[in-house]
């Protein structure tokens, strides 16, 4: 006979509010098993814990219910406090009367009503409630960057500072990122490269960083600790362990046609190429869509000039399986597609570009070598026009309703760099608001404005279209009330950014959650940003949300502690909610693992006495406790109701379920 | 097949031309255009206003009308479009607006309680009837007289695109329809940036130098790309083209030109 204790939270206002608490306990203290109530403020404080050891002491109990809020949130602090009092952690249950119940009802009598109902249905499973033990598992101390930005970058380096393992994969050819196309970084006008390449050096030459570039995750099994990962190396048609970037290649390389990517498309390359100068690895690569080798077989320039012989044609995708502890995703941002955008013409004018275009037009190592020139005609553009917020803080369901952020000062950025480089330009720039929060930014922001005269417009541009080869920005200056249309050279968008569209693939994998946005979702906005709501995942950089270098770095360190902190461990504790098979009903069909995700079933000939001396082997199902996640997913497809998971038993689940349906 | 149609007033004074080859073009295509009973002027733009019921009830008796006869009305004027689309559109929401015109509508008796109109009717455009109805390959097999040498620019306007989260006609920053109706009567269309911007026809009165302002920008720029004509859905579009335009384009209805490609326009 179980002696349940049953505590209600008032959660200051935030259940209290909407449900009678006084009432819940007082109808829950009927209820059968209950032998002991109460209401109090916070169940979660010092106070209120003490409040549950000691009620648990006093009244012999064998049991807690919490009526509180989501056992995301106080689960463990419950389990933690029960076990304290002597109690197994896993003879708590919690109904969660916040989140489920008062935020998101109006009406106290019918909130008070369904709080009643969670609570008893919390007392239903705990009656069938036994006690359980976690288990350990050992830990990988190796971890996994997907992504080879500054993000991932920083992650990889804080971890093998700490002298652990780290592998970063890179789905292209070298590691560096969007950080390696910009020109200048804001607010110090630090040469972004310079500040970029030596940490990449880094990288190549910790011994403690395995750079898999031009490789792509393609599996991923296991859990926290213990994850299985299988990489796709794509072909890269050059021996990585041959080459010495001399670029021989290239320049013996007879299509000139590829469009360089380094460059956001804006001059061609050979269909082998090194990405930039600065690239790690400093191997070249083969575009198959360009290589006349590879697709007429009459070429092999390349191969001929290369005095390592590192060039192989025949060269195939191969995959590699490896061990890790902890993942992190760092993924990464692109520029959203502007197709959504015709009104400001940036299909149909050369001279319509995007800011991460203008990085590589006034980057030294850019097509135009530095020298600021429009892409139509190469002439030097005397007018700019800048319009900021395209595709961001968009409603219509074109473009992306969250702020990029770094539009703003990025855009302050290129007005003062072209203003200083080209004192005769004239430079106009169109926002909603100028949004500059950050150390030293909004006196960057001012310095553009004050000192040098960049001249900026708040309203939006309706109309981009061509006049010759004039440009002309139609847009309304909402201080001055009037509409306006400037006769520009060169327009730059600061498009949208958005998450690297990869991420969506990667996340599946990892079972990690993504908002409506392709953002990965964070295990708490506020105080685990860095973690993953699934053990062992990790966000750094713009896959988690629109951020800038400063900010990218900090988060990456920080998703680096957590990491080392995971690693750390020897032992990590296993989740004892496990399932496992009544051998007696097993008839060993199959079905459970197949739909098991985590390979944790296997099947075993187990010999069965019949009585009467006689014997029977059969096929049984065995589940492997330390793989097992308890997702519950094989007990829901066993024909025969063999397999149940402990701690949410089926007998257990059918007990709420009636709870729920009695009247 | 007869479809529900509402000429407007523009097209029984100043646009004839517009209603009539109309008519006969879709007769030929095998589509009977019947006119609803008792129509009244839509009101142009002012039923918009959002507090006033009055100037909507017109829109609202031309939708019922059609309700009752087929359940789609089928308009050519630009103008009358966007009127009646948006009037739909709040009597379909059923917010405040559509509960104070129905409840006039019954308390006249023009509408029996119970039989309130929600929005049931679709308004379409004559472009979609070619479209959707007809299709531009059956159109494309019945022209005779392919208009080979025009050089065509599509003359928008913004009434028929805009607001676009409830006319839904095209995309409104790059539309095409009207190109692709062009197109299937043999001639070229040229492309221009301007070809959805407003002729600027609702301050012609009060600031006639701003519309004229307005006619020549977009008239240079279609220009500009080659254009020799500007085509039009909008008597409003084409009254502002002659009366305030450069005189070198000439402004011509959807229906002027598909008469003559089908031959039943000299």
């Amino acid at each position: 006979m179980q002696r349940i204790g049953v505590f209600v939270c008032w959660c200051g206002n935030n259940i209290a509010a909407t449900v009678d608490v006084e009432r819940v306990s007082e109808i829950l203290s009927h209820e059968y098993g209950v032998v002991y109530s109460t209401n109090y403020q916070f169940m979660c404080s010092e106070n209120g814990q003490q409040l549950i050891k000691t009620a648990i002491k006093e009244h012999n109990l064998t049991g807690i219910v919490v009526c509180s809020c989501s056992p995301r949130m106080h689960e463990a602090t419950f389990r933690k406090t029960a076990e304290a009092a002597g109690l197994n952690p896993y003879m708590v249950e919690i109904a969660n009367i916040r989140e489920h119940c008062s935020w998101i009802h109006k009406d106290r009598e019918e909130a008070t009503a369904k709080a009643v109902i969670l609570g008893r249905t919390a007392i239903a499973k705990l009656l069938l409630n036994t006690p359980l033990t976690a288990g350990e598992v050992g830990v990988t101390k190796r971890a996994l960057v997907i992504g080879g930005g500054i993000a991932g970058i920083q992650t990889a380096l804080d971890i093998a500072e700490a002298g652990y393992e780290v592998d970063i994969v890179e789905q292209r050819a070298t590691i560096g990122g969007r950080m390696a196309q910009l020109d200048k970084t804001f607010p110090t006008l630090d040469c972004s490269a310079c500040i970029l390449t030596p940490k990449m050096v880094d990288c190549a030459q910790s011994e403690k960083i395995d750079i898999l570039a031009y490789s792509e995750v393609e599996e991923v099994k296991g859990f926290v600790g213990n994850f299985t990962v299988k990489i796709r190396r794509k072909a890269r048609y050059v021996d990585e362990t041959k080459c010495t970037g001399c670029g021989a290649c290239m320049n013996a390389c007879p299509s000139k046609k590829g469009l360089n990517e380094f460059n956001m498309n804006l001059n061609t390359r050979p269909a082998i190429y090194i990405p930039f100068a600065q690239a790690i690895p400093n191997v070249a690569v083969i575009d198959p869509e360009q290589c006349l080798k590879l697709k007429t077989g009459k070429c092999g320039l390349c191969q001929r000039k290369c005095e390592v012989g590192a060039i192989d044609y025949t060269m195939q995708d191969t995959f590699i399986e490896r061990n890790y502890g902890a993942i992190v995703v760092a993924t990464g941002f692109r520029i959203s597609d502007l197709k959504y955008f015709n009104e400001y013409g940036y299909a149909d004018n050369k001279d319509v570009i995007t800011s991460l275009e203008l990085e590589r037009l006034m980057n030294a190592a850019g097509p135009t070598g530095g020298t600021l020139l429009r892409p139509s005609d190469k002439k030097h553009p005397k007018v700019i026009t800048f319009i900021q917020c395209v595709g961001s803080r968009d409603i219509s369901g074109c473009g992306k309703p969250y702020c990029s952020k770094i539009c703003c000062m990025y855009t302050a950025k290129h007005a003062m760099l072209i203003r200083e480089k080209y004192p005769d330009t004239e430079v106009h720039v169109f926002y909603i608001d100028i949004r500059t929060p950050g150390k030293n930014y909004d006196e960057f922001y001012r310095r553009a404005v004050e000192q040098y005269g960049v001249d900026y417009i708040k309203g939006m541009v309706g109309k981009v279209y061509a006049n010759g080869d004039k440009l002309m920005v139609q847009g309304s200056d909402l201080l001055n009330n009037e509409q306006i249309t400037i006769e520009s050279d060169l327009v730059v968008l600061a498009a949208a950014i958005e998450p690297e569209p990869s991420v969506r693939r990667i996340a599946t994998m990892l079972s990690a959650s993504i908002d409506t946005n392709n953002f990965l979702t964070e295990a708490h906005a506020k105080l685990r940003p860095v973690e993953s709501p699934t053990a062992g995942v990790y966000l750094s950089g713009m896959c988690q949300g629109p951020k800038d270098i400063p900010e990218t770095v900090s988060q990456a360190s920080a998703c680096a502690a957590k990491v080392i902190g995971l690693l750390a461990k020897d032992k990590l504790k296993s989740n004892p909610c496990v399932s496992h098979s009544d051998e007696m009903m097993c008839n060993g069909c199959g079905t459970c693992a197949n739909v098991c995700p985590y390979g944790a079933i296997t099947y075993i000939d187990k010999e069965f006495r019949l009585g009467g001396g006689k014997t029977e082997t059969r096929r049984v199902a065995s589940v492997n406790e330390a793989v097992c996640q308890g997702c519950g997913a094989c007990t829901v497809a066993c024909p025969s109701g063999a397999m149940d998971l402990k701690g949410f038993a089926n007998k257990q689940i059918m007990a709420e379920v009636e709870s729920i349906c009695k009247r | 097949m007869k479809l529900s149609y509402y000429p407007g007033c523009t097209l029984r004074t100043q646009a004839k031309d517009l209603d009539k080859w109309g008519r006969l073009s879709l007769e030929k295509l095998g589509v009977q255009l019947e006119e609803i009973e008792n129509w009244q002027c839509c009101g142009a733009v002012y039923p918009q206003a959002t507090d006033e019921i009055a100037k909507k009830l017109s829109a609202i008796r031309a939708l019922d009308a059609a309700k009752k006869n087929g359940g789609k009305l089928v308009t050519l004027c630009s103008a009358c479009f966007n009127v009646l689309k948006r009037v739909n559109a709040d009597m379909k929401e059923g917010g405040d607006v559509a509960k104070r015109a129905n409840n006039y509508l019954v308390a006249t008796g023009y509408l029996s309680g119970g039989d309130e109109y929600k929005g049931e009717t679709e308004v379409i455009h004559y472009l979609e009837v070619l479209r959707d109805y007809v299709g531009w390959d059956k159109l494309k097999a019945a022209v005779v007289n392919p208009l080979k040498d025009m050089k065509l620019g599509a003359y928008y306007g913004c009434l028929l695109l805009r607001p676009n989260s409830v006319m839904r006609f095209d995309n409104p920053e790059n539309p095409q329809i009207l190109e692709d109706f062009i197109r299937a009567i043999g001639a070229t269309p040229v492309s221009y940036a301007l070809r959805n911007e407003c002729c600027g026809n609702y301050v012609a009165l009060k600031t006639p130098d701003a519309v004229k302002a307005q006619v020549d920008k977009i008239e240079r720029n279609a220009e500009q790309a080659g254009a020799t004509a500007l085509v039009t859905a909008c008597p409003s579009c084409r009254y502002n083209l002659k009366v305030n335009g450069n005189g070198r384009l000439e402004g011509v209805y959807i229906t002027e030109l598909l008469a003559t490609a089908l031959g039943i326009k000299e």
